[in-house]
């Protein structure tokens, strides 16, 4: 906590945004959390993807649980919609407003805690019905809000802030993802903006769950030697050989030479993901090969970030589910309710 | 970019913008703190330091701070820096306890002032606390120079002035008025050890037009001299149509002071378009309020003439280019009038210097003085103020007067006169405790607070009333407010940080960036926010310790409030107070207690 509110200085080299907007107009209130710690980065980097998005913040929906990780939507996109619900239950709260009103941009923000040990089950099935939303992971390894006990996704041989070390198998997210079916698959870290803010714009171009694992570091119970989501260990054990771009739908597109081999993947809306510099072999359709490359790297000892796994051509849970093609919200009483004359035409039909 | 010497005094002191661009390095952040705290005396004393006459620069300096102030660069409008040094000077009690002390005994050392203008009076002030003897010689009655003869009392009251002279004779200067000095040769005769050239630049430019010497009567004044006249009394009446030629600070003087002797139709006539006019924008808005009309684009052509006395001018109409480099003539016009005020400059004039002294002359008949020791060519004569470079303002020749003092001193120490003592600079953090700070860092949104001026109905009753009324304690008090503590400098320990970003998240201005090393130009294409100010340093940290890339912080537009301090995890960040060392002849010789660190009396009392 600051002693002060971060000023709202009226600078006139402050550039806008398509729809003239400031960076400022997609803050929100002055962030609790330590100072130090990971979850702001990642607070300000959904705050530069949704300002270079240009997305009007009336039309973003953003929803926690319970953790360190859930008090972040207050600090991003003050004009959006927000909804702070119980622990692990995020994502059934965001799929029920998905149902409703499929018109917004949805972004879940969970922890590790919240959603890979009480809320695991709502998010694997969430996964399987490929609900159309952005769901970060702020992922510390720790519970920071109970004083930094081991989560699950605690890597075994890694250590508490006072020495013993972890012995359960942690459960990596992206992996999860991949044998739930999921559609796209990133992970990235708090201390580089510049991999994840083209991630969380390729995440909102997603037709589906786009699940992004964010390691964001615990700077106060998880940031010491021996941890294995550290500051410093991500910075010795990061392997970022999937370098990724997003290239809006507006924009024209200039190839500079070296992109000339990189993979394109064309997203729902008309806009590009670019992967540049990507590892010999490596496909990120290929649900297989990309689980064995993530299990190869962490035999290594090292993290595989980038955009990992990417799939357009699944259904999301409107079209599974063969919704209308505009917010249910919209749809005038009458037809939702057609009366009891209708009722009965429909009984007297199952007769 | 190498890393940023930060212990070179100048690189934070460039960061301060009102104080670097000050010609005499006012600390004015912390003159204004002190202000906010209800300290007037400190305050008033730590102006004196450096600029001598506050109350005098509070109401005249042509403030080169405001257009520098880093507040401008926030919301468009500068602090109102040169009003609140006015509001010090205001409200301070009796400050001649904190004087320094004049010692009996004299330190055999002679020098000569001519003129008691400021420079010559800053030269007096820096001298006497070490015991010289200094001797002062003044064309007037009174002192105070051009601040007494060219500044009409309705901006500057006599009293102001007069107290403000008069502490620096009454440290015992050897004054001598209706002194004019006709002949260098004879002064140097008297074997003074030093002498000092103050004489400002006391000739009015002229303007040969057909007709300017053809009156019998005399309505064709020259500015400086007729402002003086005012000044001393012996005009009291000018015509009712009164022209003035010229649109510089003077003219603004001579234009305010014909409507208080009688002037009710007064033009100012320029050649140019407003852009180009040379007065403060605030001296044109304040004439402009005392219904003198501002006519632009009319270039003089003749004074026209009636039996002798003066009826009116001809103007050319112009038409300027863009630019205004080239002008067409469109029409000719004839003006009526009953005087006419010629303001279109002044110059200098060393009548009185013999050629064959050895004192060089220069281009445009200008003694050739150094520009850093203020020594002519004649070792032990020094020139300051506007008779050292040609006219500039009072905050330049105390500037001056600070640095030929400085000189005198070496002189007489038989030092050399080159090795100029260097900047020094203290800087201490301001960390109170969590997230506490020993100043306001909270940004103030309060707009530039506007001055109040006597009633229209009653500003003409007489010439000696003092148009702006000053801030009132509610207008001071917001206008502290409303500065940015530049002097607060964020210093950043690149071995604490472990690179988190919490920094970057939280700077509401966006100036900081983690980023790889490169060249200036290069670097400045990758801040977080878009490089508007090249003129503005880059703060560039070593390699950081996790993956050698360096934290560069854009000191443009930087508000100091300290948020990147109370989010740093590892306190690699601190808000720490910066004050420059100036060297003064003082300091030299008597211990100086830095004015800041100065208790008050009831602070000794409790």
């Amino acid at each position: 906590m600051t002693s002060i509110t971060k000023p709202l200085i009226p600078l006139v080299s402050l550039p806008k945004n398509e729809i003239g907007l400031t960076i400022r107009d997609y803050e929100g209130a002055v962030s609790t959390l330590c100072a130090g710690c990971g979850h702001d980065s990642v607070t300000a980097a959904i705050t530069h993807t949704f300002w270079e998005l240009s997305t009007p913040p009336h039309t973003i929906a953003k929803l926690s649980g319970i953790g360190c990780s859930s008090k972040t939507p207050t600090y991003f996109v003050r004009g959006a919609h927000g909804f702070n619900s119980a622990h692990g239950r995020m994502v059934t709260i965001a799929t029920g407003a998905n149902a409703a009103n499929r018109e917004l941009t949805y972004i879940g923000i969970s922890g590790d805690g919240d959603s890979l040990s009480i809320g695991i089950g709502h998010l694997a099935h969430a996964i399987r019905r490929n609900v159309n939303m952005i769901y970060i992971i702020e992922n510390n390894g720790v519970y920071g809000l109970t004083k930094g006990q081991f989560s699950a996704s605690a890597d075994i041989g890694s250590r508490l802030k006072k020495g013993e070390p972890n012995a359960m198998a942690p459960i990596d997210p992206v992996l999860l993802g991949l044998s739930m079916g999921a559609t796209f698959l990133a992970r990235s870290f708090s201390g580089d903006k510049a991999q994840l803010v083209p991630i969380l714009k390729a995440a909102a171009a997603h037709n589906g769950l786009a699940l992004v694992d964010v390691i964001s570091p615990c700077v106060t119970f998880n940031d010491h030697e021996g941890s294995t989501k550290s500051y410093r260990f991500m910075r010795e054990h990061e392997v970022k050989e999937i370098e990724t771009d997003f290239v809006p739908i507006r924009k024209e597109i200039h190839k500079s030479l070296d992109e000339n081999d990189a993979t394109e993947v064309t997203m729902h809306d008309g806009s590009v993901v670019r992967f540049r510099s990507v590892p010999a072999g490596y496909d990120p359709y290929d649900r297989q090969k990309v689980e064995e490359y993530i299990r190869e790297r962490r035999s290594r000892g090292e993290i595989a970030t980038g955009l990992l796994y990417v799939d357009e051509s699944a259904l999301d849970v409107h079209e599974l589910n063969n919704t209308p093609e505009y917010a249910l919200n919209t749809v005038p009483y009458e037809k939702l309710c057609p009366g009891s004359v209708e009722l009965a035409k429909m009984m007297t039909s199952f007769r | 970019m190498e890393p940023t010497n930060d212990r070179d005094p100048n690189y934070y002191h460039k960061v301060v913008d009102c104080q670097w661009a000050c010609p005499a390095h006012t600390d004015v952040p912390g003159y204004i703190r002190l202000i906010a705290q209800g300290r007037f005396d400190d305050a008033y004393m730590l102006n004196r330091e450096s600029n001598v006459f506050p109350g005098v620069l509070g109401r005249t300096c042509d403030r080169p701070c405001e257009p520098a102030c880093r507040r401008a660069r926030v919301d468009g409008s500068p602090v109102a820096i040169c009003r609140l040094k006015r509001v010090a000077a205001d409200l301070r009690g009796e400050i001649s306890d904190r004087l320094p002390a004049i010692p009996e005994q004299k330190n055999s050392k002679r020098v000569a002032c001519i003129g008691a203008g400021p420079s010559a009076l800053t030269v007096a002030n820096d001298l006497m606390p070490l015991g010289y003897e200094v001797v002062m010689f003044e064309q007037f009655d009174r002192p105070g120079g051009l601040m007494r003869s060219n500044i009409p009392e309705f901006r500057l009251p006599a009293k102001v002035l007069d107290d403000e002279t008069q502490v620096i004779l009454d440290m015992g200067v050897d004054i001598r008025y209706n002194s004019p000095i006709t002949s260098l040769k004879a002064l140097l005769e008297e074997k003074f050890d030093a002498i000092f050239v103050g004489v400002g630049a006391p000739r009015a430019k002229g303007l040969e037009l057909p007709g300017r010497h053809d009156e019998d009567d005399t309505n064709i004044h020259s500015g400086i001299d007729w402002l003086e006249s005012v000044a001393f009394g012996h005009v009291d009446k000018i015509g009712r149509r009164v022209l003035i030629i010229g649109v510089g600070n003077t003219a603004m003087d001579c234009c305010r002071s014909s409507r208080r002797l009688g002037g009710t139709e007064i033009k100012v006539m320029a050649r140019r378009p407003r852009e180009y006019f040379k007065a403060s924008t605030w001296e044109l808005e304040d004439a402009e309020e005392e219904g003198v009309e501002i006519i632009v684009n009319h270039a003089p052509k003749r004074f026209l003439l009636e039996d002798g006395k003066l009826v009116g001018m001809e103007f050319d109409v112009l038409e300027w280019d863009e630019g205004a480099v080239h002008s067409k003539v469109l029409d000719t016009v004839v003006v009526p009038c009953d005087d006419v005020i010629l303001a279109i400059g002044q110059e200098n004039a060393f009548p009185w210097i013999e050629r064959d002294l050895g004192l060089e002359f220069g281009e445009w008949d200008m003694p050739v003085v150094n520009e850093v020791t203020f020594q002519s060519t004649l070792p032990g004569v020094f020139f300051g103020g506007d008779a050292a470079f040609g006219p500039k303002n009072i905050i330049w020749a105390v500037a001056h007067g600070h640095q030929a003092a400085l000189s005198i001193h070496a002189l007489c120490s038989g030092e050399s006169l080159d090795d100029r003592p260097a900047l020094g600079m203290d800087i201490s953090s301001t960390k109170m405790g969590m997230n506490e700070w020993s100043y306001h860092n909270d940004y103030n949104p309060s707009p530039r607070q506007k001055m109040v001026h006597i009633e229209l109905s009653k500003r003409f009753e007489s010439l000696e009333l003092e148009v702006e009324l000053g801030f009132s304690a509610e207008q001071a008090a917001r206008e502290v407010q409303r500065c940015l503590n530049c002097d607060v400098q964020t210093t950043f320990k690149a071995p604490l940080c472990i690179e988190c970003d919490a920094c970057i998240d939280i700077c509401p201005v966006q100036c900081l960036t983690i980023t790889d090393n490169g060249e200036e130009a290069d670097l400045r294409e990758r801040l977080s926010a878009p490089s508007v100010n090249p003129t503005q340093s880059l703060y560039v940290s070593a390699g950081l310790p996790q993956t050698g890339r360096v934290m560069v912080k854009d000191e443009n537009v930087c508000v100091h409030c300290g948020l990147c301090a109370e989010r740093c995890p590892t306190a690699a960040w601190d808000m720490e107070e910066f004050e420059l060392l100036i060297p003064y002849a003082v300091d030299s010789g008597v211990l100086r207690i830095p004015v800041r660190r100065a208790k008050t009396k009831s602070e000794v009392g409790s």
